[in-house]
Order: structure tokens, then sequence, then C-alpha cells
């Protein structure tokens, strides 16, 4: 096939990597140099070089048949005699960014390879004990950490992240002694070249130790934990690189669980220092407690901020998700500044909102590049938002609710904004409100509240209907943490918001319906609903909020209400609202009627979901899903479930199950399967139920059921017998179903089999077809 | 330039540019009214019961002319207007008067009425058309509710500094004038000549003036001054935003010597759409709980972005069944005019018309019954009010108009809301003597024009020489003085000036240009002193006329009569004496040495100096110094020496 002229390169790129799979095998791979094969696709005389080479399907080919290829010691010879290893370092910068990069990572997978081997245990640092093809490799690594193009020392520091990342020998520390010297030398050039690789490349091998957060694990012992070198290089590299460059080394060491207590603090000062600038520059009085205790702005830091708007935006920003990052860590510095940190990030949003006045001519000018910049202010929130893990001061609490309340009410908020507020807002107000003994809101809390609707009010009628989302999202939050506080109840029956939320029922926004449902939904699980429309208030409809629901599973033209309408149904029916409790029968089989119709897989599925709470109710729960859990099987009394069996029949949830088992998307089949594979279960555990084996009724059931696998879903089951349901749910394969569904969608194109089908097709086919390369 | 308002969005500037005197927009500054006492419509026994003014020792002479409102003192009298400075400039020498928008037109009448003032006003055709509705409904909102009194003797200096504030800190009392009339109306609006955006109009020759759109507002303009050497931009409410108006052109301010930047936004924190958001929000809660809205407008410009903003809104907000009212004595006018100024619009909204379909969607708002317009209260309105609804009306001030009758009628209950979306009135004092208030106040003023940082994007867009602009944006607000970001920020830094200032603009005045007849340029022989350049002499005579400079063939010479010249007094035409060759080219030293040793001169040094060189010679006694433009020759009275030096410079010029 190899010698056909006009071979296309993707027939030929899969050639490579077939070519790989069957070498990766030492046996295998001595047969097909047996039949010279391997040098005609891998050497000299392959592709390589050839026409066919400026595909880069072909190169990625090449690349990845070597990469499986390269297995056992007779692989390593054989690259080292076709001269494999000097076209990969080639590649390495490659015009393909896909092929680059597994260039460098087959680098990697050879280098440890020649490492490996039976005299892998001496192998330490002793550079000069390297096999020959170890020893090039390293060579070219050393001479592009010394060049002079970024390029060449971007993939050397590539090349070794990925090894100290992935590769878990002991030479991996005489490397380290052996580089780490060129790559201590990076930091002396201005500005450092490949900062960026050079942070990854310091934390990949700071976490490769066993100190390291999350490296370790298996290690017979330290690679570096020795070598004080590299705290050293670390401690230096963060005072070399800008603020900006230096924000992801500082938060990287700050995660290494074990580390120089001189260095952790070195890097929590690179987060701090932006916001300790700010603090500093907003402060009214000279002498106000600063984040860096002794230490004023750092020069640089200050520059940085001031240079230009982008860069100010983006310190700050990447200051702000790294200490958010930081926050909710275990081996977060400690003390954690939490007084301090909080007045940075109300400064920095009141001087985004213009709030702020500050005196200082630096304050100024950030006020100038701050004031109403969207991305600081999200990011600001977002902070602010972790930080409510924490506690503060009262004054400065209450600081944080007026700033939040300043962003909700302003109408210069964005929507984005206005949704982290709501977020944050929502965070605060939850650990505010956790004071252990107190059952209801404290003083200061509802006096927020008091301020705080209002303003919600006014954002569900928003314009903008992001906004009204956002506000509906954080009602329900509240509603789910709160709904049971009497202050709360109080304060939000006073409103109009039950009424308004009511109201976006019917919003054109298929989003905020949803989100309307899901919030109506809580509110009236925790009796909060709206008071009744009064006389003089014209438009107001007095429908049951219930049948508002139906209405919307079975008539609205987006997916999201109906899933939200159908959760707040099931959420209904679980907790035994009173008006789905006065009828639950109907109830249930208006719902599945709706859901049995819907084209939207999630409905159906939820619909199961409100199916298996149903037959919970009837016929008790399902058995404990933790397998070590010890109880007694459960049996229903039969005439229980010969009764339950009628009402299951009643409201037709045979035949919503049924056709949901052989839906054409997959989750709503298997929880179909579950449903009744718990039905059959229960069925079983009370034998004593009249079957209807072989009745005429059972035997048409079972054809429909064939008709509906194969596709024709036109034909209705009708009404079944109780006997009959038990009889098919015995006869229908239910274990193998679920068995096949379990497995992936794409299992059958993965399987070996279709990979052979796929070569036996191009190979017959050649010319006409081209084989399928996945 | 001579600055006549200290209003930086109500202009009135007067620039003398080459020989023209043009007056840059007359804005009416109207925020004097705030100081009066609403005009009910209807009979208001608050208004009319108000207990008078008088002083701390108990001297009431005053309380036939001030009332007390809850604290507030405020002048019962017919509302008058701060006009522009007059005294500043003779404004009868005003040439033309050039028009940006319709907002500042309102003191026309005053300039070409009172002034005498004889030249032209130019102006697009909506800003006439909306400019006079304007016009219109302010004379008809005072004029139909006659006030017998008009209070003069508080305007007294002495007795004015007695006055509490306001009062007492108001400026230039004695030149605020009642309105004008429907006559005076006409008749400065027929002094009017129409302009299209990019039409060249010249002015004397001297100056050409071209109209560009702004982006504010329909037909609003900024207009370009220039002469052949110099450009005047000046940007006078303008914006970058997408509402109905044809877009701002930017590109044509380029190159200007000096940019005038007036008319920038006068609420530079708020954003537009924000306050789109607000006042759809705070509409929506206030009908739903009952409650009816009122909005003080000016019967055009936002408000047609406000109805297309609700007309998107009011389905969605549940609010179909509520009515929209428009009360103005032009709202008729306003509504139709805005469809049919097509060629105005926005790209959009033109292409409607070729749809065909009306640019603006309140036509499909009036079709459904959804907003409706009345002259006034009376009439079919009281027939047709049904509430809670929803009133647009004037006047923004809240002293005059419709809007009187409905701040008296819903400012009791708690339930209605006035939301304040003209960003001309400060809405507290506007409110002042409606106090005290139980209906809501919300404040979402909807200013489109440029904000300071669309303005530090255009100045580095167009680049002008210099900026000048009014005195307010040359710094940070008083209220908020560290924000250094509320300022025009320029280098270098902006000019600025206030009230009766004048101002000298920083022209360099270079060049002229200067037309040649044909049969002159015929006779000319030019000379290529270098690739591309080439020189010619001319005689000729210089004529001027209407600013125009011609070069014209010199009169033949008078025959000559006998060996002397002869002169006679009456004789205009100039002498023509016998021109001296021009000179040209540059003397290399080395070779002229080398030419003074070929002709007999020897001991010859040479120096430099910081202009050039000076050779000397030292037997001969003389020097002669060789600058970039200039040789002399120096010696000791000896006639024959220097001529045959000079001889030998001439060798290395060229003549011509």
């Amino acid at each position: 096939m190899l010698k056909s002229q006009d071979l296309s390169s993707r027939i030929l790129s899969f050639s490579l990597r077939l070519a790989g799979i069957f070498a990766a095998q030492e046996n295998c791979f001595q047969y097909l140099q047996q039949g010279e094969l391997l040098p005609t696709l891998f050497g000299e005389a392959g592709p390589l070089g050839g026409a066919a080479w400026t595909a880069p399907t072909v190169r990625s080919g090449w690349v990845q048949g070597l990469r499986t290829l390269a297995r056992h010691p007779s692989a390593l010879r054989f690259l080292a005699a076709c001269g494999a290893v000097d076209t990969i370092f080639s590649l390495q910068g490659d015009s393909s960014l896909f092929v680059a990069s597994a260039a460098g990572q087959l680098l990697v997978h050879v280098l440890d390879l020649a490492m490996r081997g039976p005299a892998e245990g001496r192998r330490g640092p002793r550079a000069r004990d390297w096999p020959a093809c170890a020893q090039k490799i390293v060579c070219h690594i050393e001479d592009s950490l010394c060049s002079a193009a970024t390029p060449q020392v971007t993939q050397a520091l590539n090349v070794l992240t990925t090894v100290f990342g992935h590769c878990r020998g002991l030479w991996t520390q005489g490397l380290w002694v052996r580089l780490s010297p060129l790559v201590a030398r990076l930091l002396e050039k201005d500005p450092v070249p490949a900062s960026h690789s050079l942070v990854d490349l310091l934390l990949s091998v700071a976490r490769s130790g066993p100190r390291g957060a999350a490296g370790g694990v298996g290690r017979s012992s330290s690679v570096l934990s020795s070598d004080r070198g590299l705290w050293e290089t670390l401690a230096q590299t963060l005072s070399h690189l800008s603020p900006t460059q230096a924000g992801p080394l500082a938060l990287g060491i700050l995660k290494l669980q074990d580390c120089p207590q001189a260095l952790r603090t070195q890097a929590f000062g690179i987060l701090l220092q932006p916001l300790a600038c700010v603090l500093e520059a907003a402060a009214q009085a000279p002498g106000t407690p600063g984040l860096l205790e002794g230490a004023a702005g750092d020069s640089m830091t200050v520059d940085t901020l001031l240079s230009s708007k982008s860069a100010c935006v983006g310190l700050l920003c990447c200051a702000l998700a790294h200490l958010g990052l930081l926050q909710p860590l275990p081996q977060r510095p400690s003390p954690w500044p939490q007084v301090p940190l909080l007045g940075a990030v109300v400064t920095i949003l009141r001087l985004c909102s213009g709030s702020a006045a500050p005196t200082s001519d630096v304050g100024g000018r950030l006020c100038a590049i701050l004031v109403g910049c969207g991305r600081v202010q999200r990011a600001a929130l977002d902070f602010l938002g972790a930080l409510s893990q924490g506690t503060g001061p009262q004054e400065l609490v209450t600081q944080v609710f007026s700033i939040l309340l300043e962003y909700l009410m302003s109408p210069e908020s964005s929507s984005m904004v206005l949704k982290k507020a709501f977020q944050a807002t929502l965070r605060w107000l939850l650990s505010s409100s956790k004071t252990p003994g107190c059952c209801d809101l404290d003083p200061h809390t509802q006096q927020f509240l008091r301020e705080l609707l209002p303003v919600l009010q006014k954002r569900l009628c928003s314009p903008c209907w992001e906004v009204r989302d956002s506000g509906l999202e954080f009602l329900t939050q509240m509603t789910r943490q709160w709904g049971g506080r009497t202050g709360f109840r109080q304060a939000l029956l006073a409103s109009e918001v039950p009424e308004l939320t009511r109201q976006l029922l019917r919003d054109p926004e298929s989003y905020v319906r949803a989100s309307a449902v899901t919030a109506t939904g809580q509110l009236s699980g925790w009796g909060l609903r709206a008071t009744p429309a009064s006389p003089e208030r014209p438009g107001a409809q007095q429908e049951s909020l219930l049948g508002e629901l139906l209405h919307i599973l079975s008539t609205d033209s987006e997916g999201f209400p109906r899933r939200a309408a159908m959760q707040v149904c099931t959420e209904w029916l679980r907790d035994g609202r009173a008006d789905v409790a006065e009828d639950p029968e109907r109830f249930v089989a208006g719902v599945l009627q709706a859901a049995s119709r819907d084209l939207d897989w999630e409905v159906r599925a939820q619909g199961l979901e409100l199916a298996l709470v149903f037959l919970e109710q009837l016929l008790g729960q399902r058995g404990s899903r933790c397998p070590y859990s010890v109880g007694l099987p459960e049996t229903a009394p039969p005439g229980v479930l010969a009764q339950a069996l009628q009402v299951l029949c009643r409201v037709q949830l045979f035949e919503f199950a049924f056709r949901a088992l052989f839906d054409c998307d997959r989750p709503v089949a298997q929880k179909s399967c579950d449903l009744l594979l718990f039905l059959r279960a229960k069925a079983a555990s009370c034998g004593s139920l009249q079957e209807a084996g072989d009745s005429p009724s059972v035997a048409s059931v079972e054809a429909t059921l064939q008709r509906w696998q194969a596709g024709e879903q036109g034909q209705p089951l009708g009404y079944l017998e109780p006997g009959a349901i038990v009889a098919v749910l015995r006869s229908v394969d239910l274990e193998g179903l679920r068995d096949t569904l379990a497995e992936s969608s794409d299992h059958v194109e993965k399987s070996p089999q279709s990979l052979l089908q796929d070569v036996l097709a191009a190979v017959g086919v050649l010319g006409e077809n081209e084989a399928d390369c996945y | 330039m001579y600055c006549l308002s200290g209003h930086p969005t109500l202009p009135c500037n007067v620039l003398k540019f080459k020989s023209t005197t043009i007056m840059l927009d007359c804005g009416l500054d109207m925020t004097s009214t705030l100081n009066f006492l609403p005009l009910p419509l209807v009979q208001s026994p608050r208004l009319s019961n108000l207990p008078g003014w008088s002083l701390k020792d108990g001297n009431a002479f005053l309380d036939k002319e001030l009332k007390e409102c809850s604290g507030h003192v405020f002048v019962d009298s017919v509302p008058e207007f701060c006009l522009p400075e007059t005294e500043l400039i003779d404004l009868s020498t005003v040439d033309v008067i050039l028009i940006s928008n319709y907002h500042c037109m309102m003191a026309l009448p005053y300039i070409t009425e009172h002034t005498g003032f004889t030249g032209t006003v130019y102006a697009t055709e909506p800003t006439v058309q909306i400019g006079r509705l304007l016009m219109e409904e302010l004379v008809n909102f005072i004029e139909r509710v006659p006030k017998a009194q008009s209070a003069s003797l508080w305007k007294n200096k002495d007795i004015q500094r007695l006055l509490p504030s306001p009062l007492k800190d108001a400026v230039e009392v004695s030149t605020w004038r009642r309105c004008y009339t429907m006559q005076e109306v006409n008749s400065a609006l027929s002094k009017i000549q129409l302009v299209g955006y990019s039409q060249k109009i010249e002015l004397f020759g001297a100056v050409q003036v071209t109209p560009l759109s702004s982006g504010y507002a329909l037909g609003s303009s900024n207009w370009i001054i220039q002469s052949h050497y110099e450009k005047v931009s000046y940007v006078s409410g303008s914006s970058l935003l997408t509402t109905h108006p044809q877009p701002m052109d930017q590109a044509s301010l380029k190159n200007s010597d000096v940019l005038i930047l007036t008319g920038l936004t006068q609420i530079p924190t708020a954003n537009p759409d924000g306050m789109v958001g607000e006042f759809c929000s705070n509409l929506a809660l206030t009908v739903r709980n009952g409650g009816n809205v009122l909005v003080p407008c000016y019967p055009s410009g936002v408000i047609y972005d406000l109805l297309e903003c609700l007309y998107q809104y009011i389905d969605s907000a549940g609010l179909s069944s509520i009515p929209f009212y428009f009360i103005s004595p032009v709202a008729n006018s306003s509504l139709e005019f805005s469809q049919i100024f097509a060629e105005w619009l926005c790209h959009n909204k033109q292409t409607k018309v070729y749809l065909p379909e009306p640019p603006f969607p309140h036509a499909e708002l009036i079709q459904t019954n959804k907003l409706k317009h009345y002259p006034s209260i009376h009439g079919d309105f009281s027939n047709d009010f049904r509430q809670p609804c929803v009133v647009f009306t004037g006047h923004p001030s809240l002293r005059f108009g419709d809007v009187v009758h409905f701040m008296e009628l819903w400012g009791k209950s708690s339930l209605n809301t006035v939301i304040f979306t003209e960003p001309d009135f400060s809405y507290l004092e506007a409110l002042a003597p409606y106090q005290p208030l139980a209906m809501k106040c919300i404040y979402c003023p909807i200013d489109t024009r440029l904000n300071f940082i669309q303005v530090s994007k255009l100045l580095k867009e167009v680049q002008p020489l210099h900026v000048v602009c009014p005195e307010q944006y040359a710094q940070p607000p008083p209220a908020q003085s560290h924000r250094m970001d509320l300022m025009i920020d320029c280098q270098p830094p902006a000019m600025s000036y206030r009230r009766a200032e004048v101002l000298a603009l920083p022209f360099k005045r270079r060049y002229e240009k200067i037309e040649i007849m044909p049969e002159l340029a015929d006779s000319l022989v030019p000379m290529e002193i270098k690739p591309g350049v080439s020189l010619a002499t001319v005689s000729a005579v210089l004529h001027t006329k209407d600013n125009k400079h011609v070069l014209q063939p010199p009169p033949r010479p008078a025959q000559p009569t006998g060996g002397k010249k002869r002169k006679r007094a009456s004789d205009d035409i100039p002498d023509c004496k016998v021109l001296k060759p021009l000179l040209s080219g540059s003397i290399p030293v080395e070779q002229f040495v080398q030419t003074l040793e070929k002709h007999g001169f020897s001991d010859i040094k040479v120096e430099d100096t910081a202009k050039g060189h000076i050779v000397l010679l030292q037997e001969a006694e003389t020097l002669i110094q060789i600058e970039e433009d200039s040789t002399h020759i120096i010696c000791d009275n000896d006639e024959m020496l220097r001529v045959r030096l000079r001889d030998l410079v001439l060798k290395f010029l060229q003549k011509f």
C-alpha cells in the first residue's frame, strides 16, 4: 500500500499510527523489522522530507506512531538508528501546534524510556552514566536553554515541565542538578524570556517532590528535597519577574504543602502587593493600617498599576482571582489578613463605582482608571463573596453590605456585575446569619433585607432579561435557605416580590420563565405565595399556581421553563404539597401526560424522576444505595402492591415508562430501566400477585414493545391489567438493556471490531474511500 | 472668540475669523425660571395661598413679589430667562449665526429681533422645524396663563443682596427677559437659510462653513469653519451612541487648527443605557401598583427613544393595557415630523422608509391606541383620561406647561411617580415649589451627548492642534474634585473660557491663497532650480476684493518721454523699477578659493563661522563673509575690487 503513488495523507497518517500500535509489542516489532517495514515508515526512506511530509496530519501520524512504538529497548535502538531524535527536535518548532506539542511529549517519553531500564536504580545524579540517547536529548535541551531565541527556550522549558510533571525516576534529580544553573541563568536576562513556561517548570519541579501538594504519592524518595537551590531559584524568580508574571508563581508556591516559610511570605506578599497599593493610595489619613505591615507600596507594582488601564486592570484582576483561589485552601497563609483584604476589596469596589474620594495623587489616578471598569468589578465581587467565609468587625461588615447595596442599586451596574453582586450578597447574607443559637435574623440583616427587597423588586422589572434572571436566581437561593425564618418571611410578604415573581411566569424570555418557575416553586413550597390580587388591581389573575405550571408544561415553546416546571412538580409531589396531596393520582397523570409528549429529553427524564417518587410513595422507598448498609428486604403486602399497580395503570405510568425505555436519548432509557427494575423487584418480593403469563394482552404488549424498540412508536399500549404488567416486566430483559445502556455512546465505534472493519474497508476499496482516521 | 454664555450645553460664542463675525449657537439658559413660582393651568389654591416673604426684621414690602414655600422663596411673576451676554460685542456686527441643534437656538429671537442683527442664520431643516416646535410650545405655555404681575423690585441690587439663596446668588438678573412672542419667533425663523450636511457655504469669499452630522438629535450639526489655510471645528452637542439620528461624522473634523468643544453630557457619570433601564423598571413598578407615572419632557428628542424602548418593553412587562399620554401643544407635529425626516435618521431607520414602514415605532403605538396625544389637558383629554397611566408632558422645569397640573394632581399620593429624564434642570430645584410632596421622584437623566471617555477617544482620532472649551470641562466637577476622569485631558491642555470673556485663538497666520490671471501665468518663465521645484519671477499688481487676492498683469510701462522719468500725482500705477535679477544657489567655498587664486589673489585664509565661512584676503585687507542667505564683501573703499569680487561670487549663483 505504501508503494502506491497517490496515497492520500490521511491514509499515510493512519498507517503510521497503526504500525506504531503493532510495534508497541516487542515481538511484533521484531516481525515488522524483518520486513523492513518500520524504516520504510519512520526512517529517511519514508515520508520524512518527501512531499507527503508537508501535510500536518502525516507529521502528526509519524509522531504518534513513534509515541506508541517506543515502549521497549529495541525501539530505542531503532530510534537511534533511523535518526528519529533529530527529526523530533526539529518538529518541536513545527508550524502545527498539535505536532509541535506532540513532538515535545514524545521527546519526554523517549528520555524517560532511555533512563528507565534494568540499570535504573544506579542512574542517579551522575549524568555521565546516562545512555547516549538521553545524553543527546539533554544536550539539546541545554543548547535550547542557552539560546537567544525565546521560542527555543520555551520549547526546552516545556519539555522539562513535562519531565518533572510525569516522570517518576530518580534520574530527574540528576537532570535538575545538571540543568538548574542554566535555568537560573535565564533570570539574569531582562526581560526574563518565556516567563510563563519558566513559572510552569519551577512549579512542576517543586511539586515533583514529596512535599508537593499534588505529587509525592508513591515516590520512594525525594528527588529534590535536599536541594535548597530550588527554593532560592523560586525566590529569585519571584523577585525578578514583573508583578503580573509573578502572580501565578506566587499562587503555585502557596499551594505547595511543604515550603520554607520565608518563601511563602515572599509569595504572599506578591499577591497582596497590588491590593496593598490600592489600600495605601485610597487611605484617607496617613498611617492607616495597610495590608503589608511595615512595607510601603512596592514601586514596581505602583508603576504597573498606573502605566496603563489594561495593565492596571490585568494586575488587579489576577491578584483578586489568585487570592480568591487561595482563600478556601487549608494551606492558605496563616494568619489570613481577612480585615485588610476586606478593606482593600471594598476600596476597589468604591473606586470602580466612583464613590471613593481618594486624596492622594496615586489614588486619584487609580480612580480615573478604574471607574466604571466592569472586569475589575466582577473580579472584586467574586473575591468579596469568597471572603464571606471569614468574619470581620461589624463596622467593616456594614461597609460590605453597603457597597453591595450600592452595586445592586446602581443603574450603572452591568448585568454581569449585578449577577456577581447578587451572588456575593447571598454569600454574605448566609454567612452573617450563621450565628449559633440564633433562629432568626439579627437586626442588621433585617434592616439590610428591608433595603434590599425594593431593589430586588426593581431589578425584577428590568428591561434586561439577564438582570431579571439573576434577580430570580437570587430569590430562589435566599428562599431555599431562609424560607423558614420569620424575619425573612415577613419582609418578603410585605413586599411585591412574590407577586412580581408570579408575573414573570409569563416573561417573553424563556430563561426568565424557567427561573420564575423555580422561584415560584420555592416560594410556594415555603408558603410564601403572592397575596391575593385585590379588586382594584387590574390584570391580576387568581388561577391556581398548579394550573399555571401544568399550562407551562404543556404549552411553553421553550425547553427551559418546561424542565423547571417538571422539577417543581417533582418537588411538590415529594414534599406532599397540599394541593397535590389532595389528588396525587390526577396530578401525576396530568404531569406524565404532558411529559410523555415532550420533545426535550430532560423533561422526559424528569418525568421519570417524578414517576419514581410516586412509586416510592406507593410502594415504599428503594433499597439503600449504600452497598455496605445492613437492612432487611422490605416487602409490601400483596394487597398494597395490587392496589398500587392499579393506580399506576390508571395514571398510565407504564405507557410512559415503556416508551421511555426505548427512548433515543440514553439517559431517559437508563432512568426508565432503573424504574422498571425497581418495580419488578417490588413485584418479585410479593409473589402472590396473580400473573397473567399467557394471556393475549401480554402477548400484544410484548409485540407492541418490540415494535417500539424497532422505532415504530405510533401504536399505544392501551389499558393494562396489573397482572399483565408483572408478566411483561419479567419477560423483558431489563438487565441486558441496562448493561447495553451503561456502555458509552461511542462504544461501537471504539471497539477493535470497528477498527478492523475500517482497515478492511480502506484496503478493500482503496482509492474510492478514505479510511476514517479518528 | 467672544464668549457670551456661561452654560456649557447652551453655548453662545462669537468668532471673529478672517474678517468675518460668526455667532456659534444662541442657547437660552432657562434655569433662571426655577426661581419663579409655577404657572398653574388650573387655579391652584395651594399656590395662590402661599405666604408672602418678609425680611428678617419683619419688613414685608416684597411680599407681593416673593412667596415662600417649604423654606424656599420664589418670585411670583411671569418666568424670565437669562439671555446671552449682549454688552461684550456689538451684535449688529454679526454676519452669520450657525445653529448646531434645536436646543441651542432658543435665544434666537432675542438676538435677531433686538440687537440690530442683519445677517443670515444657517441651520438644517429638522433643526428649524423642531426648534420652531420648541419655541411654539414655550410661547404657548407662557401666554396661555397670563399673569398680571411682573415683579422687578427684587432685582434691585441692594434688595437682591438681602434675599435668601439662590435668589441672592442669581447672576445678571437685570438682563433677564420675559419670553418672546410668536411674531418674534416667526420673524427670527424667517432669517434662517436651510443647509444640508456637508454643504459648503461661502462667507464673503473669506471663509467656508460646512455643517456635519453630530449624531445627537434630528438634524444636529457640528460646523467646520475654514479658510484656505486655517480650519476651526465647532463641536457642539454630539453623540456616538446609536440612537435615532444619523451617526456623527468624525473624519471631517481631522486636521483642525482649533477645535471648540461644547455641549458634552451634563451627567457624565450616568450611562444612558442604565438610565433607560431605571426608567422602565420604575415605570413598571409604579403602574403595577396602581400608580401613575409623570415624565416631564421636551416634545422632541429623547422622547422618541423612550417611546421606542417602551414599545419593546410594555408587552413583556405586562403593561399593554396601560394608556400612555403625550400632552403638548406641538405633540402631533412632533410625532409626525419625526417620521418624515428620513434622510436625517440613522441607517436602520432610513431603510425602514423603503419598506415602506414608519421609521419610529410610535406610529404603531398610536395606531393601536396605546399612545394618545393631545394639545393640552383641556378638551378631548379630559374625556379619555384613564388611570393608572403614563403621561409625557412639558415643561421639564416644572414651572409652566401641563406638567404643573399633573404635579398638583398626583403629588399627594405616594403611589404616583415623577421620573425626570431631561438633564437640563436640577430635579430637586424643580420640585422645590411642590414640597411637601408624597409622590415618588426618580431621577434618571438621559443625556446621550459625549462623555469624557468618548471625548478623549475623539480627540485622539481627530488630533486638533488646540482645544477650546468652557471652563467647566477643564477641571473636575466641584462636587467630585478627585474625579480626574471627568475633565478634558489633552495635550496641549485645553484653553478654557467663561461667560463674558474674550479669548485669542492660537492661529499662526502664515499663508494666503492668491490667484494668477491666465495671461500673467502665460508670461512666466519657470526655471527648475532643483528637481520638482521651479521658480519664476513675477511682476504684477495684487488686486484684493471680497477677501480674494488676484495677481493681474502690470500695466504697460509708460513710454519714456525724454531722459527723465516723470511722475504725476494722479498716476496710481506703481513704478516699475528696473528689476535686479534674483539669485539662487550656494557658494562652494573650496572652488571659490580656487577661483580667487586663479584671479591672482593670494594669501587666502578661510575661517569657519557658526553661520558659514569668512574668506580673508589678507593682502587686500578684504573680507568675504559667506552665509546661507547673504554674502558680504567688506573692503576698504576699493570699489573696483568689490565689483571684481562680486562678479566672481555671482559666477557661482543662478540668476533669473
